[in-house]
């Protein structure tokens, strides 16, 4: 019998940082796997975010860039700019992407730079310790909101992906979930495409991943992909939304 | 064949820009500025280049970062309140070892100022005016023609060091239109190997780009490796003019567009028989400290003027405060010293006993 599950080429054999039930270590090896399947890991440039995959580079095995918290598709537009013939994708956190690089994320969709993004919602601030991110939920307890977010004081939770939608300049969006194996390979799937995308050249392409933090929802794995399933994605809906 | 043209200070550094073979700008709108982004989307029009007008100066530089990580020479312009936005930037190209040219037409602050030139960015510029232990080169042009010439060396110092460079100029630089002179048919200077850049990972190892360790001691590591290229440039690049300083019993100390005032103050007190000269620094990171400490072991006078409230005296002052007496005179918020107040200045100087 053929074996046709192997680690990818462009995944290093390394144990990553990562918390047990953390959602990154799934979502590296999913972009990993693509790129093989898309033959383009010699001319990958990926993106690292400022967040718990910061040194994502140590797992990959293509070309990478950090950047500073929340510029990566500064970064990524200048490179994809220069090199319009590479593969260049931006990975990156919650707080990352629409907290203090709002304003990046905003106007390079604007801008229609013909990028790929992933976008890792977890709810929270995991690299420094649960505190409340933008897609925190209504009443869900982080570091910073002990008592609950009050979105009388804090806001509601932000909605990026549906606001990224209005603007002319993007191709697609999609969310997704990594909570179940359905939800993984649903997730592959909007993450080839938009990978394609690019590759086509047809422009920018994000999809928002809900991916599960253990640590800092206080929950084991099992439950908190459960929580995903019954909450989180209650308020993001999966599904394509343009 | 030589070329004569008459071209504003801003404009000049953007036809060096382009001669040097610089082939990615990003720049946020600015006052006194403006004419360099014009100029470089005109410019990249005609000759082929990537323009880009972002949102922010915070992303500008990281736009810049990402142009310089692939490998191709890369600038921004600004002027003081986005210098400001840019050092977050700043700090990352310097960590990850990747050059950049960056330009401040400096204005007046603190805060938004006003539009008049000042150089209350000297501290920003040569300290480290974003985070951690990291220099930039900042070369500090005098004329339209400097301004040209400077930035050409800025393209070429920071690929061979990997470094920022800056080119610190002022709202009198950047605006005035002064003649020009250069080359007409130089063609750009083919730019060094760049084996570390990120062009994808074919034949070879993934590349990275990167300033961040989670190991303490390989970001130590990494802050050596930065302090010996440090003290390569300090014994390498220093760049000053002097005139007049042979007999001199003062020396002014002056830098970009405040040392044309202070030179005709001293100019005009020379053809009146006062021993005055001046000492222009052009490099002002690496300093001439060792330059200004020789010459204040015979001119036992020294006096600094800048369009500041006193930035660059403090780096005299070290240098020559042991064998010399240093005195200052600024003006800032955009005023600027004249060419009397200066030459009041140098004589009172002149007269006080040490
Ligand atoms: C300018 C700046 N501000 C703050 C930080 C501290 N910081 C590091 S990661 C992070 C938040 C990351 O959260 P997110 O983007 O949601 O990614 P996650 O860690 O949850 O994967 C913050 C605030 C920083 N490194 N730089």
């Amino acid at each position: 019998m053929a074996k046709n599950y192997k680690r990818p080429e462009s995944l290093v054999d390394v144990a990553t940082h990562y918390c047990a039930g953390c959602g990154h270590g799934i979502l590296h090896r999913i972009v990993a796997e693509v790129i093989d399947e898309l033959g383009v890991r010699e001319k990958t440039i990926a993106i690292a975010p400022v967040g718990c995959a910061v040194s994502a580079y140590d797992y990959w095995q293509f070309d990478c860039a950090e950047a500073a918290h929340g510029r990566a598709l500064a970064v990524a537009t200048a490179i994809k700019r220069v090199q319009p013939d590479k593969v260049v994708f931006t990975y990156q956190g919650d707080g990352d992407l629409a907290a203090i690089g709002t304003a990046e994320t905003i106007h390079a969709a604007n801008r229609g730079e013909n990028l790929t993004v992933i976008f890792v919602n977890n709810a929270v601030y995991g690299m420094t310790g649960g505190q409340m991110a933008p897609t925190t939920l209504a009443d869900q307890k982080t570091a910073t909101t002990p008592a609950g977010r009050d979105v009388k004081k804090e806001g509601f939770p932000l909605k990026i992906s549906e606001m990224l939608v209005l603007l002319d300049g993007v191709y697609s969006v999609e969310r997704t979930s990594l909570s179940t194996p359905a939800g993984v390979l649903v997730t592959k799937k909007a993450i080839k495409g938009a990978f394609e995308n690019q590759i086509q050249g047809k422009g920018f392409s994000i999809v928002e991943v809900l991916s599960m933090c253990p640590t800092y929802w206080d929950k084991s794995p099992a439950d908190s992909a459960r929580w995903i399933e019954e909450v989180l994605s209650q308020y993001f809906k999966l599904g394509k939304l343009k | 064949m030589k070329r004569k043209i008459l071209i504003s200070g801003n404009e000049a550094m953007g036809e060096a820009a382009i001669r040097a073979g610089c082939r990615f700008y990003a720049g946020y709108p600015i006052t006194p500025q403006n004419e360099l982004t014009a100029y470089m989307a005109n410019a990249f029009q005609k000759a082929g280049g990537i323009f880009i007008q972002p949102e922010s100066e915070l992303a500008a530089i990281s736009m810049v970062y990402g142009a310089s990580a692939s490998g191709v020479r890369a600038m921004t312009s600004s002027s003081s309140p986005g210098i400001s936005l840019k050092q977050e930037g700043i700090s990352y190209i310097s960590g990850a070892h990747i050059p950049a040219v960056i330009i401040n037409v400096m204005r007046a602050g603190p805060g938004l100022g006003n539009i008049w030139p000042a150089q209350s960015d000297y501290f920003q510029a040569v300290k480290g005016g974003g985070h951690g232990d990291y220099h930039m080169i900042v070369l500090a042009p005098g004329s339209v023609q400097e301004s040209f010439d400077l930035t050409k060396l800025a393209f070429d110092l920071a690929d061979k060091y990997r470094i920022a460079s800056m080119i610190l100029s002022d709202g009198i630089l950047g605006q005035i239109m002064e003649a020009l002179e250069f080359d007409d048919e130089s063609k750009p200077p083919q730019p060094p190997e760049k084996p570390w850049a990120l062009t994808g990972a074919k034949d070879r190892k993934p590349n990275i780009v990167r300033s961040l360790s989670m190991k303490r001691d390989e970001v130590e590591k990494n802050n050596l490796l930065l302090q010996k290229k440090y003290r390569r440039i300090e014994s390498a690049e220093v760049r000053f003019e002097a005139s007049g300083l042979k007999d001199a019993a003062l020396a002014v100390v002056a830098y970009g567009s405040m040392s044309r005032i202070a030179k005709s103050a001293v100019e005009s007190l020379r053809k009146q028989g006062k021993k005055v000269g001046i000492f222009r620094p052009i490099t002002l990171w690496p300093f001439p400290k060792k330059q200004l400490e020789k010459l204040s072991g015979k001119t036992k006078k020294i006096l600094v003027v800048e369009m500041s409230c006193g930035q660059m005296v403090e780096d005299v002052r070290l240098a020559a405060a042991k064998s010399a007496t240093v005195g200052f005179y600024g003006r800032s918020g955009g005023g600027i010293p004249t060419e009397k107040q200066v030459t009041r200045e140098i004589l009172k100087m002149l007269a006080q006993k040490r």
